[in-house]
């Protein structure tokens, strides 16, 4: 008995909009962020991350409002992530009300920009968001990507990781980007290296395709939270059945 | 007609909690944000509601003289701190080369012990974030409606060790066992975040709101 392991739905937002499909019986608009939520949370959701992949800074304001609407609503925590950039851009989410901040080229751009804000808000809502690709197989070694994968930093992810835990970030949400999109499974070598690196949570990300892979980023990944989307989006499972799963694999979650 | 007020030190997470605050009152215009000593001092109910670190909390307090203004009002209303709302209320703590608390709850705030392993030779991770159980060790109209060893959301790096026996209303384990919920008086005070807590936090926070003293 003790903490549970945490399932997190991601819903990726386009100028307000969820995109990448999201398919529910019994609801009215599944392009609505605010209902798509509600849903999530309905079915044990222990928290929910909203990616903001709006293109244009000019309608970053809409992903305010979205927030702040599934914030009066959804009373459990809300990550958000994209386009996070200055200490206003966070002290207006959590104005908001998002409980923490996902950031990702701002942090690699600016490492210090990661110290300045755990400073000024604490560092339990300051999660850094981490893409990793994998450039070598003996040893093993993963690269930092930006911008979806395109992007290759130079940076060693694990190191990346130890650094950003040093620099206070509360969280990191770790994403393969070999896996992302291919229904395979998450990294788990990847996400164990980086959980036993750091001695803050790691939330897995990237390539779930059915729920034994949930559990295994649990068990073998040693992650302190996962994270999935399509999964959920499609109506294939609830996050119900994911936590029934991972109870029946022995992995204590909130029912 | 009550008047819940948010105590406002400058903490991050106020909206949180005046939404979930809004969300199970009877109309929510009696829910208000405010650093201002009389609004605070008239306000039938007070939360206090912190975050980030207790030495930049303990400063804020001072500077803005809100330590007499939790003092006075945990005299004579409901009050509820959440997680710095409880950590602050102790005598001292662990955090920033160590900080004297408002000494209201006799106690230390101590951090979890680092690199503890579990069973499957897993490190505990700090903070300690995610929903874990709080067993009840008191009987209190705030744990109206909520069974016991309930799941609430927790994000926290310290805990707090009271001396008393009877100011503990709630136990958890996390490396180790330790008091997640104090209760004395009209004050009751919670390390995890109610506002945060689906179902059972939004019940705990109306009983809140309701609690006659």
């Amino acid at each position: 008995m003790g903490l549970a392991k945490r399932v997190i739905p991601c819903l990726d937002v386009d100028n307000g909009r969820v995109v990448k499909g999201v398919r529910f019986i019994d609801i009215k608009d599944a392009g609505d962020p605010i209902e798509v939520a509600r849903r999530y949370d309905e079915q044990g959701a222990d928290e929910i991350t909203f990616l903001d992949i709006t293109a244009s800074s000019d309608d970053r304001d809409t992903m305010l409002h979205v927030v702040e609407a599934v914030a009066s609503q959804v009373f459990i925590p809300l990550t958000v992530g994209g386009g996070i950039r200055t200490t206003e851009d966070i002290q207006r989410m959590l104005n908001a009300g998002a409980d923490k901040l996902s950031i990702n080229t701002a942090a690699v751009n600016n490492p210090e920009f990661v110290q300045q804000a755990s400073n000024q808000f604490g560092s339990q809502c300051i999660v850094v968001a981490i893409d990793a690709k994998q450039v070598s197989d003996d040893p093993l070694k993963w690269e930092v990507f930006t911008h979806g994968g395109r992007n290759p930093t130079g940076l060693d992810a694990i190191e990346w990781a130890k650094k950003m835990a040093a620099y206070g970030a509360g969280e990191i949400l770790l994403t393969s980007m070999d896996r992302d999109g291919t229904r395979d499974g998450f990294d788990l070598a990847l996400t164990s290296a980086i959980s036993e690196a750091v001695d803050i949570p790691v939330i897995a990300s990237g390539g779930v395709g059915n729920l034994s892979h949930l559990a295994e980023g649990v068990l073998k990944g040693r992650a302190d939270a996962v994270l999935a989307a399509s999964i959920f989006h499609f109506g294939e499972h609830t996050v119900a059945e994911a936590k029934q799963h991972m109870v029946d694999r022995n992995i204590e979650v909130r029912l | 007609m009550s008047k819940i007020v948010v105590l406002d030190y400058g903490s991050s997470n106020l909206r949180s909690v005046a939404k979930a605050l809004e969300a199970v009152s009877e109309s929510k215009d009696h829910v208000t944000v405010s650093n201002n000593k009389q609004i605070i001092i008239a306000a039938d109910r007070v939360v206090f509601p912190g975050q980030g670190a207790i030495g930049q909390c303990m400063q804020n307090l001072k500077a803005q003289a809100l330590d007499d203004v939790i003092r006075e009002c945990i005299n004579n209303k409901p009050f509820l701190g959440i997680c710095l709302g409880l950590q602050s209320l102790m005598d001292h703590s662990d955090e920033d080369g160590g900080i004297a608390g408002l000494g209201i709850i006799p106690g230390k705030v101590r951090r979890f012990q680092s690199n503890v392993r579990d069973e499957n030779s897993t490190v505990f991770k700090i903070p300690s974030m995610g929903w874990n159980q709080v067993f009840q060790k008191q009987v209190h109209p705030l744990w109206n409606g909520i069974e016991d060893g309930s799941r609430f959301y927790f994000v926290h790096s310290y805990y707090v060790e009271p001396k008393i026996e009877s100011d503990i209303a709630g136990e958890t384990e996390y490396i180790c066992k330790y008091t997640s919920v104090i209760a004395r008086d009209n004050l009751f005070a919670s390390q995890f975040h109610p506002e945060k807590s689906q179902h059972d936090g939004l019940a705990l926070l109306k009983n809140f709101v309701n609690w006659k003293i």
